[in-house]
């Protein structure tokens, strides 16, 4: 158990360390730089078929990042959950 | 049965509101010429056939996997919407597919990193439908098998099940990027250089950004078998994940 919160907050500091180090950098996304990239080698490159859907906003799209985050929290927790109950109840607990 | 039922709704909700993840990893809609899009597609189809079938057959075998199947399903979920910044200054997200890969197969990984793809390019304009068939590849069939192989590797080499687990997921999260890469250098060789010169600069958008979040998937998905190994054994034993008396 006390192996697994090494584990996660080595995660967490990987994950926020970025920003400590090197905090005014952009961290703008890969695939926007692999656009750039992609207009460097090939100028005249353009994208030939375009979304049929957007995200009206960038609220809504945090809207629909929001859900997916709980829903996906909800069945891991869900998960988690039933099997360390399920160990109490049948006292298979160390 | 309920909670069954339960669990499917759940797992489309995830599915149906799947973000778009602005700042990612996915070849934009569009950017794959059409040769190389048919390209990528008739060669991941035959692992999303084996996969299905796959499924299928698992489910088949003990109904009871159902659950673990949605677990592995949402942990690739919820990891693949995280935007993580990265040392290089830019941000990507991890892939989440290793763990299923781990416990279920590489081709299990390719139906449900499909379904992802599908739902982020339709609703969320992130990846596209043009380059479905190569972001599958890379995220769902090269990443799985790369993460498959490795755990299996290492198990037969007798490797500590920790370091197992990190190694095939953290090299798969890699994997998948490294392909992307391959893959737009292929469409967009450099003019002088060629193809070799295009990977590099690829290599260097998606690759190394994305070595500081391997190692976050690799830490995670540890966690996540160790959860797993106290917890629900009798799955991982019949599912040939870790040998009894491990």
């Amino acid at each position: 158990m006390r192996k697994n919160i090494v584990l996660l907050l080595l995660a967490v500091v990987i994950v926020f360390m970025p920003l400590v180090i090197n905090p005014d950098a952009e961290y703008s996304g890969a695939d926007s730089e692999a656009e750039a990239v992609i207009a460097q080698i090939q100028p005249d490159a353009e994208p030939w078929f375009t979304p049929l859907w957007e995200p009206p906003s960038g609220e809504i799209e945090s809207l629909l990042f929001a859900l997916q985050a709980a829903a996906g929290a909800g069945v891991i927790c869900y998960f988690l959950g039933y099997h360390v109950g399920k160990r109490k109840g049948t006292g298979a607990e160390q | 049965m309920s909670r069954k039922i339960y669990f499917m709704v759940l797992t489309l909700l995830v599915l149906t509101f799947y973000p778009n993840p602005a700042y990612a990893m996915h070849i934009m809609e569009g950017f794959l010429p059409l040769p190389w899009a048919i390209f990528w597609a008739v060669i991941t189809l035959p692992f999303l056939i084996y996969g299905l079938k796959s499924i299928k057959d698992t489910v088949e075998e003990n109904p009871g996997f159902k659950m673990l199947l949605a677990f592995a399903g949402a942990f690739a979920f919820v990891l693949s919407a995280l935007k993580i910044p990265s040392v290089t200054g830019s941000s990507s997200h991890p892939t989440g597919v290793g763990l299923g890969a781990i416990l279920f197969g590489p081709t299990v990984m390719t139906v449900i990193g499909v379904i992802i793809l599908l739902f982020q390019a339709l609703l969320l304009a992130h990846g596209g439908i043009t380059t479905l068939g190569a972001n599958t590849f890379s995220m769902a069939v090269v990443g799985p098998l790369v993460s498959y192989g490795i755990y299996k590797g290492a198990q037969k080499a007798g490797l500590p099940r920790g370091l197992a687990v990190f190694f095939g997921a953290a090299l798969g999260d890699l994997a998948t990027y490294v392909t992307t890469s391959i893959q737009l250098a292929a469409a967009y060789p450099d003019p002088t250089g060629g193809i070799a010169a295009s990977l590099t600069k690829f290599v260097g958008v998606f690759a190394l950004t994305q070595v500081p979040l391997a190692v976050s998937e690799g830490l995670l998905t540890v966690v996540a078998v160790n959860f797993l190994v106290s917890h629900n054994k009798s799955d991982l034993l019949a599912l040939s994940v870790i040998k009894r008396e491990g």
